[in-house]
Parts: structure tokens; sequence; C-alpha cells
């Protein structure tokens, strides 16, 4: 029986992206849908009737849910090419660590650089950068956090890099001169092949970001 | 070396539910381990060096190397003693659903959810934290059934994840003046089920101890 594999998105998500990436890593043929956030699908809130969020993975029917739940997901199932995770249960263990690491020190500070301005946007900012640096010591000399190898942090932080020139222009600073080794490696990861087909270009995601900031009436 | 020999530690406080997690795990896999027991006060230069990220227990020490977040440790756990049954099911579909599951629970049965209730007096900010509690803990309850365990037939990951929190429920109740139970009648057979494990058992304090404790936090925050 073919596979069949449905990923309820939307383009400019972080979280989506890493469903899109790991997909497109492990090779997989898969239909693409859009949602409209303000007007959710019936399918979409079928699915993922918790918390109504994308990414939602639909395999031959059943719903996976959770944005590196989906990877570990995929990881698991087309588990003959590109591993995401070591197999070490350490290597796991402190891949986990990171990846949970970066949706609970980056997700707010991000967020709020989009959302705010003045003092509250600059204290996002001051610890965003902060976690960013942590991050960086973790990454140290590796080409990518999986080490010779893009894996699970890097997919997880991979939606972060892509809003990172969009923060930049909306707080009015630069993350390089701050986490110089971490942008290198973003933009080794922001290079491959299945990142590249998987994200839209800054620009775009910048004039979103722009229209966001209206609609929190910044 | 072999696992036989393994040296764990854990780094624990006898009242966080995120440190029973771990001694629950280890205890299903037939793991010796030495705790620990930390003054959140007056944490040791142990935890500080093994948790430098965020400088919390519980802390799975295996070889003198250092686990972090109690998730992970089960988790870990899980994959390095593979001889006792597993903790997650076989099929991806399914392993998928319990991590969500245990995601959900972790995110809305927490010890901060909790404060909200015990760290306030009787009023708004106490009714709130109640009715967000109950609410979630009703979304667990569905997601239960009538089955007995979140595993199914078999204690797992979920009920790794969720059953330390039963051992707060006295002590929430106490100070929010409602009933687990009259709530979700479900969720406290299915925590009477689970403490009849001799790994539950072993790893849960009693609620009246931890309502204690809880009454020692109310004081020290200076609530009433």
């Amino acid at each position: 029986m073919a596979d069949k594999v449905i990923l309820l998105d939307f383009w400019p998500s972080p979280f989506g992206v890493r469903a899109r990436i790991a997909l497109r890593e492990k090779g997989v043929e898969f239909e693409y849908r859009e949602e409209n956030l303000r007007d959710k699908s019936p399918l979409l809130l079928q699915m993922n009737p918790v918390h109504k969020k994308i990414p939602v993975l639909i395999h031959n029917g059943k719903p996976v849910c959770e944005s590196m739940n989906v990877v570990q997901y995929i990881d698991e199932v087309w588990s003959d090419k590109n591993p995401i995770l070591p197999s070490d249960p350490y290597q796991r263990a402190q891949a986990r660590f990171w990846v949970d690491f970066v949706d609970t020190k980056l997700y707010e500070p991000a967020d709020k650089i989009w959302q705010t301005k003045g003092e509250e946007q600059e204290t996002a900012k001051k610890e965003y950068i902060e976690a960013l640096k942590i991050l960086e010591s973790e990454l140290g000399d590796k080409p990518y956090f999986g080490g010779d190898t893009f894996g699970f942090v890097d997919i997880a932080m991979t939606g972060y890099y892509s809003w990172f020139e969009a923060s930049e222009k909306l707080a009015n600073f630069s993350i390089e001169p701050e986490c110089p080794t971490l942008m290198a490696s973003a933009k080794r990861c922001l290079q491959r092949e299945s990142v590249v087909k998987s994200l839209h270009d800054s620009e775009k995601i910048l004039a979103f970001a722009y229209k966001i900031r209206k609609i929190y009436c910044v | 070396m072999g696992k036989e020999n393994s040296k764990v530690v854990v780094l624990a406080f006898w009242a966080s539910p995120y440190a029973m997690r771990t001694k629950i795990a280890l205890r299903e896999k037939g793991v010796e381990f030495e705790v620990q027991e930390e003054d959140l006060w007056n944490k040791s230069e142990l935890l500080l060096r093994s948790n430098p990220v965020h400088k919390k227990v519980p802390v799975l020490i295996h070889n003198d190397t250092p686990i972090s977040e109690s998730l992970i440790q089960v988790q870990y756990i899980d994959e390095t003693w593979t001889d006792a049954a597993s903790f997650l099911p076989t099929d991806p579909q399914s392993r998928a659903s319990a991590r969500f599951w245990a995601d959900f629970a972790d995110k809305t049965i927490s010890f901060e959810g909790g404060k909200k209730i015990w760290g306030n007096k009787k009023g708004e900010e106490q009714e709130k934290g109640k009715k967000e509690f109950l609410e979630s803990l009703k979304v667990l309850e569905a997601e239960l059934g009538d089955k007995p365990y979140f595993g199914g037939e078999t204690f797992g990951y979920v009920d790794i994840t969720l059953v330390p929190f039963y051992s707060w429920f006295y002590a929430l109740e106490k100070c929010g003046d409602f009933s687990v139970e009259a709530e979700c009648p479900k969720i406290v057979a299915w925590g009477k089920r689970c403490v009849e494990r001799n790994s539950v058992a072993a790893s849960l304090p009693e609620s009246e101890k931890v309502y204690q404790q809880v009454l020692k936090l109310r004081q020290i925050f200076g609530v009433e």
C-alpha cells in the first residue's frame, strides 16, 4: 500500500518548517496543505482537537501533532535513510535536552521581539541573545549541533534561523557579532537542499513580520 | 563497563513530582540507584555542576555522566535498560501519541500550575488556577477513558509522567477547597491503581507530608 502523507501547515511557521525539512531529508512524498489560521479547516480541528495548531502530519489517515514529535515520528517511520536522532541513548538525551532548551528559552523572547516595542522588546532581545549564546557554546566547533551531520537540534533551530533576518530588522540588532559560530552553522543549515525547498525567501517572511506587527498595533 | 556495574545517582527533592518520575522509571526497570536529597534553598556543588543550564532537580547521573530534565531521563532510562518492559509502545503512531499526551500532561499539570492554587488566597486568582487545573485534568481523563492505564493494559510513559502529581492532589484540594475525585473520578481511580505498583508506592511521598510542605511554602511566600 502506498503511503499517503499530508502536512497541514502555515507557510511562515518556524514549527511547520521543521516537519517539511524532516520529510524532505527522508525523501518522503507529501501533500502540503496551507491552513488559514484565522479560519481553520474542519480537517485541522478534527486531527488536532486538543491544540488546534499546525503542523499536523496525517499519515495514512492518522494524525501526529507537535512539531518535534512529528520530526521524531518521521525519523522512526522512515528509518532507512538520513537518521535525525543519534542511536546512542546518551546522545539522544542530549539532543532532546537542547531541543527542549530551544523551545523553552527561544520561543517567548522571539515572539516578544515581533509583538512588542520599547523596553519590553529590549528585554526580549537580551533574553534571546543570552539563549543563543548558550546554544553557541553548546555548538562549539561542530559544524552542526548533530556533530558532522545535520540532526534533531539543527532541524529545531532552522525554524528560528528562518526568522533571524526578520527579527534583526524588527528589533534593530545583529545576531552575527554576538554569535558568529552559531550564524555560520545557521548559514550551513539554510543552504541544505531540504531546507531551501522548505523555506520561503526572507523578503516574504519580513513582509509577513511587518503585517503581524501592525495587527499588534506596534 | 556493562550496565550491570552501572553507578546511578539521582539528585532529587522528596516532594518534587519531577524527581518522582525518574525514581519510578528506575524502579520499573529494577535499576539500583542512590538518591542524593537536595536542599533547594542551598543547592549542592554537584547539582550546580551537573545541571549548569537549569540548576534544577532531578538530575540523573549514570556512571558520572549527568542527564537533566525528567522526561528526557525517563526516555533515557527506557532506552538504556532494555531488558525490562519498555515504557513506550513499539509502533510509531502509538509512540507519537504517548509523547503527545506526556507533553500535554507535563505542560498542564505542573508545579507552576499547582502554585496558582496553593500560592493564592481564596479569590479570583485561585479560582482561575483551579479552573485551568481541572479543565486540563478532564481532558486527560477523557483520553484515559476506560483504560486501566494511559498506556492501555500496561503502565507506561504517560502514566509515569502524570502519577507523581497524584501525591499533590490532597494538598491542592485542601488549599483550594475542592475535590479532585468529585470532578475527575476516573483519574483518582487510575491514581489508586498506579500506587499499587511497587515502583510508584516507593517513589511517591504521603499526601499528608506533601500538604505539610505546601503549608510551609505558603508561609514562606506569605500567602495569608
